[in-house]
């Protein structure tokens, strides 16, 4: 299709329609909600829950609608003030932001309703940190502008320390101290990269910068590669790529059950910044294959160390944070490779393996509460209900692992099928393969740990059942992996049209900068 | 010497001592780092739109609008957004390290003295 003809088919709904507000929807509900939560921080919990579900339930719609949108007319942009996209700021919805934020809003609803059962009522602002995390992750995944990316990272990343500190004991203080020094690093780091590439290009607009990249004369390039190296460094250090993952395991083993839900994306925030970027700036010729051979091997270097990291684990948590870091790692050896089918099939794996971690993280708080040695994986006293619990550690187990019947084996499963059994699809394959096994050794000795080595006595501990939103909390996330495991064929359909959407920048440069701002009687 | 020589190699300088700090165990340390870092950073995305002494990033009546007669106005915006999340997050991270420092006793990242 020419450009011309791809213009002419991104036509984006008026701004005095509701429709044509959709891309910045998804990110207003929580931001109007949680400014509304801290006004009201006195509030009855009641109320406070009462606001944060309805914000939740209003997000969903509006994600859904949005992808409605995307669907019938493309990538729709949305220029802030109406100033033209070179000049202003631009926030752009594609099938890719989309799946990130439909997953964002089935996590959501299931972190509130696990929070309801009793994590919320520790600390007067549970709600509205958890409302702001959500503004600064669904502005993350759409936005267009690699400042206001930073700024998104800070304002979740703000919440997130409130979020880590919340229900606060020595340990989260501990981990909080650490977690907000290496962001905040990180961030500072983020910063340089933005310099270097504001000033060797002289725009921050991810369409542009494309544009420009891809005009960029010899000469300039070490600059530029040394501003995207910079920018992957801190990416890598939000998603825990080798050498950067040290902190995940212990401050997501710190945090409450509903914040490491939240936190569990943030990892995938970490990925899905890292495939923005590249393919649509840096999937240029001299950037490219550099960008990916280092993806790649780091990647493939964190798959293996996270699979030692779940065999050694002294605790589930710690076992659960090892699997986070092995799911990112087997996402940048996808990226790496570079195929548009194994970047596709990333996105699925990416959707599913967030799913599982969030619920073995919810899984691991329930063990805690009923087991006298709380998920420290010792001998320890009979559990109550190890029965309900078993049962579901064994289908979470078969999740995370990556075995039939779940989705965790057909993204591997599929992600493998259009990998060439030569150069680096064999280090996929092989990587892959033994770190499957060795996360099946390390759940399996986790599971009988817990359920089946136990001193024959009865269980002196009498904790209270799991409440109705922690049960309902965690059936929404088992509810979400039987659907992606039901429905596969059009998620992984959907993944490869995002997929095929990021491999195209020109279709992004005619949408974004090609978009004229409405006619307007203020003079310029 | 040029005024970009100057400035860089301050932006060197305050990088440099950020990092060293950043980098020892002590939070007061850490946080003096983190600041001194927050400068370096700052001064480099202001330099980011090149050096343009005696311009202003204000339209003038009878220049010509051109971003050669200006100062680009652009980095200044960066510049006072990012000056505004360090300061917050350089309070936040007081905040925590004089809780640590009350709960633990201890001034120590690890809030606990090592060896102990």
């Amino acid at each position: 299709m020419s450009a011309a003809a791809l213009a002419a088919a991104t036509v984006a709904p008026p701004l005095d329609t509701v429709a044509g507000h959709l891309p910045v929807l998804p990110m207003l509900v929580p931001l109007a909600a949680g400014a509304l939560l801290l006004v009201l921080h006195r509030a009855p919990m009641l109320v406070k829950r009462a606001i944060a579900f309805a914000a939740a339930l209003a997000m969903a719609l509006a994600v859904a609608a949005l992808a409605l949108g995307v669907e019938r007319l493309g990538i729709m942009v949305y220029q802030i003030g109406n100033w033209p996209s070179f000049a202003g700021i631009v926030f752009v919805a594609d099938r890719l932001a989309v799946l990130m934020l439909g997953l964002l809003a089935v996590l959501a609803l299931a972190a509130l309703a696990f929070a309801t059962g009793d994590d919320d009522r520790r600390g007067p602002h549970f709600h509205a940190l958890f409302q702001l995390q959500l503004f600064g992750l669904a502005g993350a995944f759409l936005t267009h502008d690699l400042f206001n990316l930073f700024v998104f990272f800070e304002v979740l990343l703000a919440a997130s320390y409130g979020l880590l500190l919340h229900g606060q004991g020595g340990e989260r203080l501990r981990q909080g101290m650490h977690y907000v020094v290496l962001n905040l690093v990180a961030s500072a780091l983020f910063l340089l990269a933005v310099g270097v590439l504001y000033g060797a290009l002289g725009t921050l607009n991810l369409s542009d910068l494309s544009a420009r990249v891809a005009a960029l004369p010899a000469e300039a390039r070490p600059l530029v590669m040394a501003g995207a190296l910079l920018l992957l460094l801190v990416f890598a250090l939000k998603a825990a790529l080798l050498p950067l993952y040290f902190w995940l395991p212990r401050t997501y083993a710190a945090a409450s059950a509903p914040a490491a839900i939240l936190f569990a994306i943030m990892t995938k925030l970490g990925v899905y910044a890292v495939l923005r970027v590249t393919l649509l700036v840096f999937g240029v010729e001299g950037f490219g294959e550099p960008l990916r051979a280092v993806l790649f091997w780091a990647g493939a270097g964190t798959v293996a160390l996270a699979a030692l990291g779940a065999l050694a684990a002294a605790r589930l948590r710690d076992l659960a944070g090892y699997l986070v870091v092995g799911s990112a790692g087997v996402l940048f050896m996808a990226l790496g490779y570079g195929s548009i089918e194994s970047v596709a099939t990333a996105l699925y794996y990416l959707a599913q393996s967030t799913l599982a971690m969030a619920a073995l993280f919810l899984l691991a708080d329930w063990v805690r509460r009923q087991r006298r040695g709380g998920d420290s994986l010792v001998r320890a006293e009979p559990m109550a209900r190890a029965g309900l619990l078993g049962g579901l550690f064994a289908v979470l187990a078969v999740a995370a692992a990556g075995l039939p019947p779940l989705p965790g084996f057909l993204a591997k499963a599929l992600l493998l099928a259009h990998a060439e059994p030569s150069g680096r699809g064999a280090v996929l394959w092989t990587v892959v393969l033994a770190a499957s096994l060795v996360n099946v050794i390390a759940l399996s000795r986790a599971g009988s740990r817990l359920f089946w080595q136990q001193p024959p006595v009865a269980s002196t501990l009498a904790p209270p059942a799991p409440r109705f939103g922690e049960r309902f909390g965690l059936l929404v996330l088992l509810a979400a992996l039987l659907a992606a495991t039901l429905f596969a064929a059009p998620l992984v359909d959907y993944a490869g049209g995002s997929a095929a959407q990021l491999a195209d920048p020109a279709s992004y440069r005619d949408a974004v900068l090609g978009l004229q701002p409405l006619p307007t009687t203020v003079p310029r | 010497m040029s005024l970009e020589f100057l400035l860089a190699s301050a932006i060197g300088a305050l990088a440099a001592g950020g990092f060293w700090l950043v980098l020892r165990a002590r939070t007061f340390d850490v946080i003096l780092g983190l600041t001194l870092l927050s400068y370096a950073v700052n001064l480099f995305l202001f330099a980011a739109g090149r050096l343009n002494p005696g311009r202003t990033p204000l339209l003038k009546e009878g220049v010509a609008p051109l971003l050669a007669n200006y100062t680009d106005p652009l980095p200044q915006a960066l510049v006072l957004t990012a000056i505004v999340i360090s300061m917050a997050m350089t309070a936040l991270l007081l905040v925590m390290a004089l809780r640590s420092h009350a709960t633990s006793g201890s001034d120590h990242v690890d809030a606990r003295e090592p060896g102990a």
